[in-house]
């Protein structure tokens, strides 16, 4: 199983994550190597198998819908890189890259 | 008496009796840390003085008559996967430097209530993702073995500092073998809990569905003592178990006649080391003469379960490491800038060392849509490393449309078919016993440079995850070498009384697990 230098660029789109150019080549080559690993399951024949998720098949899970205590503002936002105080402060959401 | 010699129930029992001081007991694992870290790096953080303060609370209020909790005075180091509030949380990772959590972990706050003494947070592969502690941003741990060795992972420091008696317990996570192999590669007890056992709130999320925190020590009997305090139902996690939490401790003392073990033909495939084989022969034998009957039982899917794996836990993982954005807590790329970390703390890259938009090569930063965008990219960039960017980008491509029934709905469906395997066998004997890794420890670097082979070190071990059930592993030799062996037991749900009555009966007939590696005396 051999990846495309491109299609994997576009995942690192997907994903968010900036890769330098020797990353890219190397996520490339290993990407292949792991896909074709895993591709492995591929022949089984699971036609008649229901996928399985998770190991608890419960469903819903509910609560009384009463309000508990919560992290405060100041909690929320005591790890964050940028903030006013009162909200995260990020760059430009709209607007071309580096015109910040 | 040596605190750092005495079992955790001893400890428990000492400073009860008042023959042990909590802050005695806490200074003999502090001084060892400081003794012999520097050669191990089990721990990110020890934060000395609180220890020793909570210690000495423990201590006043056993002499004023009040009463004192279950694990009153023990020392327990807690992997930095799971959150404290008043300790850094950095799951080793760059993107993470310096964190402080607003909250402690549900183990963290049940064993703070139990009056245990958090000593410190452990080393581990970044983001609980690796086997051999080696993912680690903050640098391998050495095993105390061997200390060109690698003490497995991802909770590498906590069986580490167990090993090297540098904290009688310590807590870790296991997604797909991370408590289990470690323990056996460092020559220590540790127990992965069914799912949902122990709440996961607070620990933070790798692959969520396969997630489960567990304690590791020097036996099973410790280990049965610090799961009655961290197992039970807390409404902050959905997943978490509300069946009642059992007096394991007091459920150790019978006798396994009539139990049955299995034995799976398919753990001897080619690529078992022959010492390991041969511990393992003789780990059957002695569950034989306690009076256990070994049964060959078939697991016709576990050669599937670490390619299963390697889809299932990727693809939660490139869902559950999205919120690293830069935005909330970890580091930041500042757009045209370099990474900016959280104020005061943490890493900061040289400014132009970030990430270069090379035309025409890389993944540019000014490709990205906006600036927000480009911060999300750059940061999360500059935070991981290596192994977890690879897993996210494996997750994102088989999570993407066009891939997503060929690999992950495809991965769900044989994990249907590997927990099936393991229904069936449980109606034929009551634990399943084998190897928990095919070799004893591996030189530090001699997989690094092959994802590939390092996934394959969790062959023995990532299928419990995937069903969901519970497994223990403990020493049952050494290699000629002077390396342990590790035995692994894996139970149906919530067999943890059975897991650990088995080991612990184990551990009476036998005594590997009291050996201690020599250059940690």
């Amino acid at each position: 199983m051999t990846l495309a230098r491109q299609d994997v660029a576009k995942v690192a789109k997907l994903a968010r994550l900036a890769l330098s150019t020797e990353e890219l080549d190397r996520m490339t080559a290993e990407l292949s190597q792991i896909v074709g690993f895993v591709a492995q399951l591929e022949p089984l024949d699971t036609a008649a198998v229901a996928p399985l998720a998770h190991p608890l098949e419960t469903q819903n899970v509910f609560r009384d819908d009463v309000p508990a205590p919560s992290l405060t503002t100041a909690q929320a936002l005591q790890a964050a890189p940028r903030h006013d105080g009162e909200c995260f402060l990020v760059p430009a959401v709209l607007g071309e890259s580096g015109a910040a | 008496m040596q605190p750092a010699e005495l079992s955790a129930t001893e400890i428990v029992a000492a400073v009860r009796q008042g023959d042990l001081t909590a802050v005695r007991c806490t200074e003999a694992f502090l001084d060892r840390i400081a003794r012999l870290d520097g050669s191990i790096n089990a721990f990110l953080h020890v934060d000395r003085e609180a220890a020793l303060a909570t210690a000495a609370r423990i201590d006043e209020r056993r002499r004023a008559g009040k009463p004192i909790g279950p694990l009153a005075g023990l020392p327990v180091a807690v992997k930095d996967a799971l959150c404290t509030a008043d300790q850094p949380t950095t799951c080793a990772s760059k993107m993470l430097a310096g964190f402080r959590p607003p909250y402690d972990a549900d183990t963290v706050a049940r064993l703070r209530a139990a009056d245990a003494v958090i000593v410190g947070k452990t080393n581990m592969d970044e983001f609980a993702m690796g086997g051999s502690n080696e993912n680690s941003a903050f640098g391998p741990v050495h095993n105390p073995w061997d200390l060109a060795r690698a003490p497995g992972g991802s909770s590498g420091g906590s069986a580490a500092c167990v090993a090297a008696d540098m904290a009688p317990v310590a807590i870790g996570s296991d997604t797909g073998g991370s408590i289990r192999q470690p323990a056996g590669l460092c020559g220590i007890t540790g127990l992965k809990p069914t799912y949902g056992r122990v709440s996961r709130r607070g620990l933070v999320a790798f692959a969520s569905s396969l997630d489960q925190i567990g304690p590791m020590a020097r036996s099973a009997a410790d280990c049965a003592l610090v799961l009655e305090t961290i197992a039970g139902h807390d409404p902050g996690d959905s997943t978490s178990l509300a069946a009642d939490v059992p007096h394991y401790t007091e459920l150790l003392d019978q006798p396994l006649a009539g139990l049955r073990i299995g034995r799976v033909p398919e753990h001897y495939a080619a690529g078992l080391d022959p010492e390991v084989r041969a511990g393992v022969d003789e780990a059957f034998a002695v569950f034989r003469t306690a009076g256990a009957t070994i049964v060959d039982v078939e697991l016709p899917h576990a050669k599937y379960g670490v390619p299963t794996y390697y889809l299932v836990a990727p693809c939660e993982a490139s869902s559950n490491l999205a919120r690293y954005d830069g935005a909330h807590y970890g580091v930041r790329a500042e757009p045209g800038k370099g990474v900016r970390a959280e104020p005061g703390k943490g890493v900061r890259a040289e400014p132009g060392k970030g990430v270069r938009a090379e035309p025409g090569k890389g993944v540019r930063a000014d490709e990205f849509a906006s600036p927000l965008v480009e911060m999300y990219c750059r940061s999360r960039g500059e935070g991981f490393g290596p192994e977890v960017k690879r897993r996210i980008m494996l997750g994102t491509y088989a999570l993407s449309a066009g891939y997503y029934d060929a690999y992950y709905a495809k991965a769900l469906k044989v994990r249907r078919l590997i927990r099936q395997d393991y229904l069936e066998a449980f109606e034929r004997v009551d634990l399943i016993g084998g190897p928990v890794s095919a070799t004893p420890a591996f030189r530090l670097g001699e997989k690094t440079g092959d994802p590939l082979a390092m996934y394959l070190v969790d062959l023995y071990t990532v299928a419990t995850n995937l069903a969901g059930v519970g497994g223990i592993s403990f020493p049952c030799g050494f290699t000629k070498g002077g390396l342990p062996i590790g035995f692994q037991l894996q139970g149906p749900a919530l067999a943890e009384p059975t897991l650990l009555r088995a080991a612990d009966r184990f551990q009476r007939l036998t005594d590997w697990h009291t050996r201690r590696p020599k250059a940690c005396a």
